[in-house]
């Protein structure tokens, strides 16, 4: 089945604004858990460029931390190379605050049986849980739960809505 | 394609139009319908005070949705009997229906009412069967499409299905944008769309409703609490009780064919596999052991096995494994996705969600032969369910952006969509037969 490509486009170019200029040239997880580099990613005050971020860390628009949504392939659950920063700077805010805790949403889009996409969703929140434990996220700070295709995103039934709706949501 | 909407059915809906019951339109008729006449059932009591439902109607209408009949309308028919003295075959030789059917519907004490009717074979010109039926107000309806079952069992050799109800979900989504609130509930209504039911309501998913073998119970997932649980309600009462509540998924309730167990699918160490739950003892028996996603379990109707669904090979496919345990075999091999296998009542074909080219659609395999069949046209049709009989199969598809049911026969012949006023309607499941007394 392939995949409409400007969906994958439209994804990509959001992913690297999120990600400044270090998107695809960092390596991914390989189970190493490096603090320098989620603390790297994550900025628990929100100072810095764009003036002084006074609200919570989680919603500064000019932190990572502000994308809480990573994105899968049809019937896959491997973490995209574009979404490795996202997801350190979530273990990195993970790490900073100990007693913080997150949820982590799996869905599906409405292909295929309702079950089986249940089955799916949850493969994708799990990967997301075991990006984060790799980076040394305590698995206590971190619950899962699949909605499989009921709960979409997108509403429509073409390329376009399913890609928005493949996706793993982080809950705080 | 033919396409007849039935009037007696949009006459009811206009009555009742609050109620979103599910309208019935057949989209593929059969060319060989048997002709019938289905004469209007006479009232014997008091003129001003008839019975709420015409039974002939309900009846007629049951036997043409089966697409195996084409009752006559009645703006042809020479005569109205409702006696067997008054029958004159001549009437319905010239109007070249086979068969006949005629009856009455009398007061039987008070809310009581007492049905009769007969059946002739036209051109020999003698009775078939004729049944005398006590009912009451509440039950007019069921003990019509009773009589239907009979008329059908008797002219096809094969039980009907018409005295049957399906539960479905339906979702109601209003707002936009972020603010997007969905209304979600789990509705059952008689086979003909008629009286639909809210049994549960919830702002969170209710998915996968099983019916229990004796009808009395439905088996669901319900998320409220943002947690998905399995729910067990009784029909009547509403009564209800929660199941099960692990850690992960709780999902795809099936009843075993005696009611005493209940699989499931659980992802409590770590990955979806397959349980077996003995009710009464509430206790817990693991049947498959793979880091796949394994779930849908089915029970054959014999007990002793059950299908499900399982990505162990790569893709979905669907397994079949000893209700003892032991190593699952795979059973389809046709496409590279098959979900949500069940068995048709008699055990020899299993239906299924099958994707072609990247369309999904309703198939079925016969477990001997291999023989597989692609029914449905849809793009994204899903969750199958044999009727009881195993005539007919129903499914959820879309049709201009709304979620409907449609039906299939068996044989791919008649096809039938079924259509909810507002909002979306899916995951529907026919309900097993449901008993009622009868007298010849």
């Amino acid at each position: 089945m392939k995949i409409n490509s400007l969906a994958w486009v439209a994804v990509a170019v959001s992913a690297l604004l999120f990600a400044g200029c270090s998107g695809f040239g960092s390596k991914p997880d390989d189970g190493v858990t490096v603090e320098d580099r989620s603390s790297s990613g994550a900025t628990t005050s929100g100072a810095g460029a764009g003036g002084a971020w006074t609200g919570n860390p989680l919603d500064d628009p000019n932190s990572l931390l502000s994308t809480k949504t990573v994105y899968f392939e049809y019937d896959q659950s491997t973490i995209r190379s574009e979404f490795v920063d996202v997801l350190r700077a979530h273990a990195g805010y993970l790490n900073t605050n100990r007693s913080a805790h997150v949820r982590i949403e799996g869905h599906a889009d409405e292909r295929g049986s309702r079950e089986y996409n249940i089955g799916l969703g949850e493969r994708r929140a799990n990967a997301v849980k075991s990006f984060l434990e790799a980076e040394g996220v305590s698995s206590a700070q971190i619950d899962t739960i699949s909605y499989g295709e009921e709960r979409p995103a997108s509403l429509g039934h073409d390329e376009i809505s399913w890609a928005e709706n493949r996706r793993a949501v982080l809950v705080y | 394609m033919k396409k007849l909407i039935y009037p007696f059915v949009l006459l009811l809906l206009s009555v009742h139009a609050h109620a979103s019951s599910l309208t019935i339109e057949i989209t593929q008729g059969l060319e060989g319908a048997l002709p019938i006449a289905v004469v209007p059932f006479a009232w014997r009591g008091d003129a001003a005070n008839p019975p709420p439902h015409e039974v002939g109607g309900v009846v007629a209408a049951d036997l043409q949705r089966s697409g195996r009949f084409k009752p006559l309308p009645d703006s042809q028919m020479l005569a109205r009997p409702s006696r067997a003295e008054e029958v004159d075959f001549r009437d319905w030789r010239a109007v070249n229906v086979e068969n006949l059917v005629i009856g009455e519907v009398s007061p039987n004490g008070p809310g009581g009412y007492l049905v009769k009717f007969y059946l002739y074979d036209v051109f020999r010109g003698e009775q078939i069967t004729g049944y005398s039926m006590p009912t009451t107000a509440a039950d007019l309806r069921s003990t019509a499409h009773h009589i239907a079952d009979i008329i059908y069992e008797t002219l096809t050799g094969e039980p009907g299905a018409f005295a049957t109800r399906i539960a479905y979900v339906t979702s109601l989504r209003s707002g936009s944008g972020k603010n997007i609130k969905e209304r979600v509930e789990l509705r059952i209504a008689d086979a003909d769309g008629y009286a639909p039911q809210t049994i549960v309501s919830s702002d969170e998913p209710i998915m996968s409703p099983a019916w229990s073998p004796d009808g009395r119970q439905l088996a669901y997932v319900s998320f409220e609490n943002a947690q998905p649980s399995i729910w067990v309600q009784e029909v009547l009462t509403g009564k209800r009780e929660k199941l099960t509540s692990f850690k992960g998924i709780n999902g795809a309730p099936a009843w075993s064919p005696d009611g005493r167990y209940l699989a499931l699918t659980l992802s409590k160490d770590g990955n979806p596999d397959i349980y077996v739950m003995d009710i009464a003892r509430r206790s817990l028996r693991k049947l498959t052991r793979h880091g796949a996603i394994d779930t849908e379990p089915a029970w054959s109707p014999d007990g002793r096995t059950l299908v499900f669904t399982s990505d162990r090979g790569g893709k979905p496919q669907i397994y079949r494994v000893s209700v003892g345990g032991g190593e699952p075999e795979r059973v389809t091999f046709d496409g590279d996705y098959n979900a949500r296998a069940s068995y048709s009542p008699d055990g020899r074909l299993l239906t299924m969600v099958t994707g072609v080219g990247g369309a999904y659609r309703i198939a079925t395999l016969d477990l001997q032969t291999r023989d597989f069949r692609v029914l449905s046209t849809g793009r994204l049709d899903e969750s199958p369910s044999f009727a009881p009989n195993g005539s007919m199969i129903i499914y959820a598809t879309r049709v201009a952006d709304k979620g409907v049911l449609a039906a299939v026969s068996t044989d791919g012949r008649v096809q039938q969509r079924l259509r909810l006023q507002e909002g979306d309607v899916r995951e529907p499941v026919w309900s097993p037969h449901q008993q009622q007394q009868r007298s010849r």
